[in-house]
């Protein structure tokens, strides 16, 4: 089991901010807390410059951190009190690099064998068992075929799984993925997700895996970490992460949500739902982040598949809450086909809603419905400040390069 | 420059739909005489000319007499009594040592400058150009004034003998100092272009930091390395101001002085001298394949493009101060103190190490002296017309001749690449003597014209003209041209308004760089120039070698602050054209 304690790093702001930054430290990670279980894949997800990549290389002491403990097991890694600081290449970790890092002058075979060839003389095994061993993991990876060609005539999806072949060879206790994905395109993204998901279940490893695709941390994750400004926000499974966000920032940067903001009018004890209402509407939903009182500003996130439409067939009724719980009337604005579903955009009086239905249902613009919200799948969380759920908007909007 | 898009060539002529025989003839006619032809045609004539003929002249009069093939020259060189057999050592012990002398300074100062936290790298950057701005005649005067066993500065201020530059390691300390930012910018180069993940994968693999070294970081480096040795190997295989300077008053020959010396002895045996040249040319072309024939799978480690890879510095902690202080002593050593003691002896009547009593006698006699004294006029004048000529002269025809080879699919236009490179390798002395060869025996009467000397610097800096044309024009979008064409511009009006001012910053950086090049050439020079025919480089070898030291470095500090200004029009130009002044 990998345990990280309150673990500060901080970068010297020389460089490239050294000349504007009155203050020249910036702190990457600020207090991060976690244990990884054994055959767990754990995810650090979050936007570009959170400090998720700076606390997998800490852990893999390829970064020096100011302060915390890392321990792996009995072996401690990195403690800030005992200056503890076991170099990189005695954690006895494997690690995939988002760049893949495969040396171009080495063949395929020469590169998965690296991590056996530079054993201590004592514990290094034979020609013959060399071989075996790494020809095995190649077979795993499905590059047993190319073992011996030239590591840079490997495709994009091929070096990546050498990357991984290289990492499983020194058969480590612990593996660290840095965005391994986020170098392929698409297609080939989305088939190694569930390739990574297979070998990491199967050979039962424990992993770390950073990366800024929500898609892909909730594909593949046992467990997610969102990380924001250097500190974990929510840790949970990717169920929990996506329908019970604490914050703002998950909501918005996990997944697509309507964000609403309000003040909460109503609680009730039994259930522990409550209302929020809106300059518009009035919403319930259940409270998943930290409670609120009756009277506290709050945030509503309502993801669009919970959106369910209904033809208006009277007609007559009015804008706004029709008078049951989370039924309310509008009217279709834009509609979009996407092949697996349909989007329509709903304006509910000056509000505008975003639903996602099956596409046997394709409602025209200009056409009045209803619709209705499953209240328990409505998250009422506490509003972040304008600057923190601009971030964590802007992030989901364009998945930028690494973090 | 905004037009970067991959060049096309062009088709050579548009093609009219006309098949008619009469049209074929007057098309084949109107192909052959258009001004355009004729333009591209002579400078290509002048570019073969300049490149082939000096050789031609060379090998002949080497290896043929009156009576035909003979190795007579050989046999004077290398026979019995010649010495040859130590001057061979030194000169491979002088180019090598500096070679690796300069390479380990400047792969250790390039990954300080890439890889780390580091402060004040911005003075690499100055110290990588004190090869362009000190000249090496220059630099070699500044070590004896600072490493004579003597009166040297260093040596008086240690109170005793840190470094005797009148001996092969200091000739090797001086060279390789001197070359070190070469070293240095292309080991930059190869750093940036490296992934530091590839190294750090390795250390998670659990490598030691020696075996990745070993394993991972040289072999990764190799091409880069190799082309570092080669380059500096054969620039101090081919430099004549060190072994001049100090090598010939410590008596340690290598080729160069012994082809100088050879042809200051009366009669000149200019057949000895040529066959000198040949092994020297020989042993510096053999050095350049060598090279290529060593990286020829250098592209392959570049095929795996680093991705998303973004370095991190490594950050020294406690180091860093003393890295810092390494940085300042490496400046100081290569750029602070060799110009230093120029001024510092440009001012004394006489020179002699600093003291109190000497800085009592400080005084701007020196400078008056240069001033007053007429041949430096007319050498500076020499110097300034030379300079404009071979600058103008050479940008002129690369610019020419890289539309020739860039934009059109003429045959043979590899071959005027090929052939416009060549001169790289010849060594400047080499190139001087090949001069020679010709003109004694042509009936231009050139011999004793300052265009001798014009002709030769053209001939050396042609592949330096070329770099910055062909890069100019491979830069420059086709349909600029095109549209030009297209509005109805003749060619040399589509060349003379669009594609000569697009390529305006290239070459005018070309331009700025030959004519500081020009500027402090010496080594073909010395064999061609006549008296009153002298240039500043000149100027500043006779007064060395009339022991006035003073003088010499008054002239000098002229020198470098003129240089300083030239390299800096250079750098300004050069910085928004991206080509870089490296060599």
């Amino acid at each position: 089991m990998l345990v990280v304690d309150d673990l500060v790093k901080t970068f010297d702001g020389s460089g490239r901010r050294a000349r504007s930054a009155d203050d020249t430290r910036v702190l990457a990670v600020d207090g991060v807390s976690f244990d990884v279980q054994d055959g767990e894949l754990f995810t650090l997800l979050g936007p570009s410059g959170c400090g998720k990549t700076t606390t997998l290389r800490s852990i893999a002491g390829l970064e020096r951190p100011d302060g915390g403990h890392i321990a792996l097991g009995d072996r401690v890694f990195f403690d800030g009190k005992r200056k503890i600081n076991t170099p990189a290449n005695s954690r006895r970790l494997g690690m995939v690099f988002q760049s893949y890092a495969i040396w171009p002058h080495m063949s395929v075979f020469d590169n998965a064998a690296f991590p056996v060839t530079v054993l201590p003389r004592g514990r290094r095994p034979s020609r013959t068992q060399l071989r075996e061993r790494v020809m095995r993991v190649l077979e795993v990876t499905d590059l047993a075929a190319m073992a011996d060609r030239a590591a840079t005539k490997l495709s994009g999806g091929q070096q990546q799984r050498l990357a991984l072949a290289r990492a499983l060879v020194g058969e480590p206790d612990l593996m660290l993925l840095d965005e391994p994905l986020s170098n392929l395109d698409a297609k080939l993204r989305e088939a190694m997700r569930f390739e990574l998901k297979r070998l990491q279940r199967e050979l039962g490893l424990t992993a770390i895996y950073v990366t800024h695709d929500q898609a892909e941390a909730l594909a593949m994750s046992s467990r997610i970490a969102v990380v924001n400004e250097g500190k974990i926000v929510q840790v949970g499974k990717p169920r929990e992460i996506y329908e019970r966000p604490a914050s703002e920032f998950v909501a918005t940067f996990v997944g697509v949500t309507n964000l609403l903001r309000g003040t909460v009018a109503a609680v009730d004890a039994a259930d522990g739902s409550c209302r929020v209402d809106t300059p518009d509407l009035s919403v319930w939903g259940v409270m998943t982040g930290s409670p609120l009182q009756v009277g506290d500003d709050a945030a509503v996130s309502i993801r669009p598949e919970c959106v369910q439409l209904d033809a208006d067939t009277d007609g007559a009724r009015a804008d706004g809450s029709s008078g049951v719980r989370n039924e309310f009337s509008g009217e279709v604005g834009t509609r979009a086909f996407l092949g697996d579903s349909v989007d329509h955009v709903i304006a509910v009086g000056k509000q505008e809603i975003r639903n996602r239905s099956n596409p046997a249902q394709s409602i025209a613009p200009g056409n009045r419905v209803v619709l209705r919200i499953d209240h328990t799948r409505v998250a009422v969380i506490p509003p972040a400040d304008q600057k923190t759920a601009a971030a964590g908007a802007a992030a989901t909007e364009t998945p930028g390069d690494a973090g | 420059m905004t037009t970067t898009t991959p060049v096309r060539p062009s088709p050579e002529v548009p093609r009219l739909p006309d098949g008619t025989r009469a049209g074929l003839l007057r098309r084949a006619r109107d192909a052959v005489l258009t001004p355009r032809t004729a333009i591209v045609g002579i400078c290509a004539v002048v570019v073969g000319y300049l490149a082939i003929v000096p050789l031609y002249y060379l090998l002949w009069g080497t290896f043929f007499d009156e009576h035909g093939f003979t190795l007579k020259g050989f046999g004077e060189a290398f026979g019995k009594g010649s010495l040859a057999g130590p001057m061979l050592l030194n000169s491979i012990e002088f180019a090598l040592g500096s070679a690796v002398f300069a390479l380990l300074l400047g792969a250790a100062l390039a990954w300080v400058q890439v890889r780390t936290d580091a402060p004040l790298k911005g003075l690499f950057f100055a110290a990588s150009l004190v090869p362009l701005i000190i000249p090496a005649m220059l630099y070699a005067i500044a070590w004896i004034f600072l490493a004579d066993p003597h009166t040297g500065v260093i040596n008086r201020v240690f109170g005793t003998q840190v470094l005797n530059v009148f001996s092969m390691p200091g000739m090797i300390w001086v060279q390789g100092l001197h070359l070190s930012p070469i070293a240095f910018l292309l080991m930059v180069a190869a750093f940036r272009a490296m992934d530091p993940s590839l190294e750090e994968a390795a250390l998670m693999s659990g490598a030691s930091r020696r075996a990745t070294l070993r394993r991972v970081t040289a072999p990764l480096l190799r091409p880069a390395i190799i082309a570092s040795v080669v380059l500096v190997f054969v620039q101090s295989m081919e430099s004549f101001e060190v072994p001049a300077i100090i090598g010939l008053q410590a008596k340690i020959y290598v080729f160069t002085s012994r082809i100088y010396n050879v042809l200051q002895i009366y009669p000149i045996d200019y057949r000895e001298a040529g066959a000198l040249a040949v092994v020297l040319l020989a042993i510096a072309a053999f050095a350049v394949l060598l090279s290529s024939w060593l990286s020829r799978h250098a592209s392959r480690y570049q095929t795996i493009t680093g991705k998303g890879f973004r370095p991190r510095p490594i950050a020294l902690g406690r180091a860093r101060p003393f890295v810092g202080a390494a940085v300042i002593i490496y400046f100081f050593v290569t750029a602070v103190l060799p110009v230093g003691v120029l001024l510092w002896a440009s001012l004394l009547p006489y020179y002699q190490a600093p003291s109190g009593k000497a800085v009592s006698s400080i005084t701007l006699h020196n400078y008056s002296t240069v001033l007053h004294m007429p041949l430096a006029l007319t050498a500076f004048r020499n110097s300034v017309l030379l300079g404009l000529g071979a600058a103008t002269g050479v940008m002129f025809l690369t610019a020419v001749v890289a539309w020739l080879i860039v934009r059109t699919r003429v045959p043979g236009r590899r071959v005027l690449d090929v052939l416009a490179s060549t001169p790289l390798v010849i060594p400047g002395l080499v190139m001087g003597l090949a001069v020679l060869f010709v003109y004694l025996r042509s009936p231009l009467p050139i011999y004793g014209t300052l265009w001798i000397l014009l002709i030769s610097y053209a001939t050396r800096y042609l592949p330096y003209g070329m770099r910055y044309s062909v890069t100019a024009m491979a830069q420059m979008n086709n349909e600029l041209e095109e549209s030009a064409l297209v509005c109805g511009a003749t060619w040399w009006q589509s060349f003379r308004r669009i594609l000569m001012p697009l390529m305006s910053s290239g070459i005018l950086a070309g331009w700025v760089y030959i004519l500081v090049v020009s500027f402090r050439e010496l080594s073909s020079t010395v064999l061609l120039y006549s008296p009153g025919k002298e240039v500043l480089s000149v100027l500043l070898w006779e007064q060395f070698n009339n022991g006035n030291f003073t003088v010499v470095a008054a002239i000098g500090v002229l020198m470098v602050v003129t240089l300083m200004l030239l390299v800096g029009i250079a750098y300004r130009v050069g910085l928004r054209f991206g080509a870089g002044t490296d060599s």
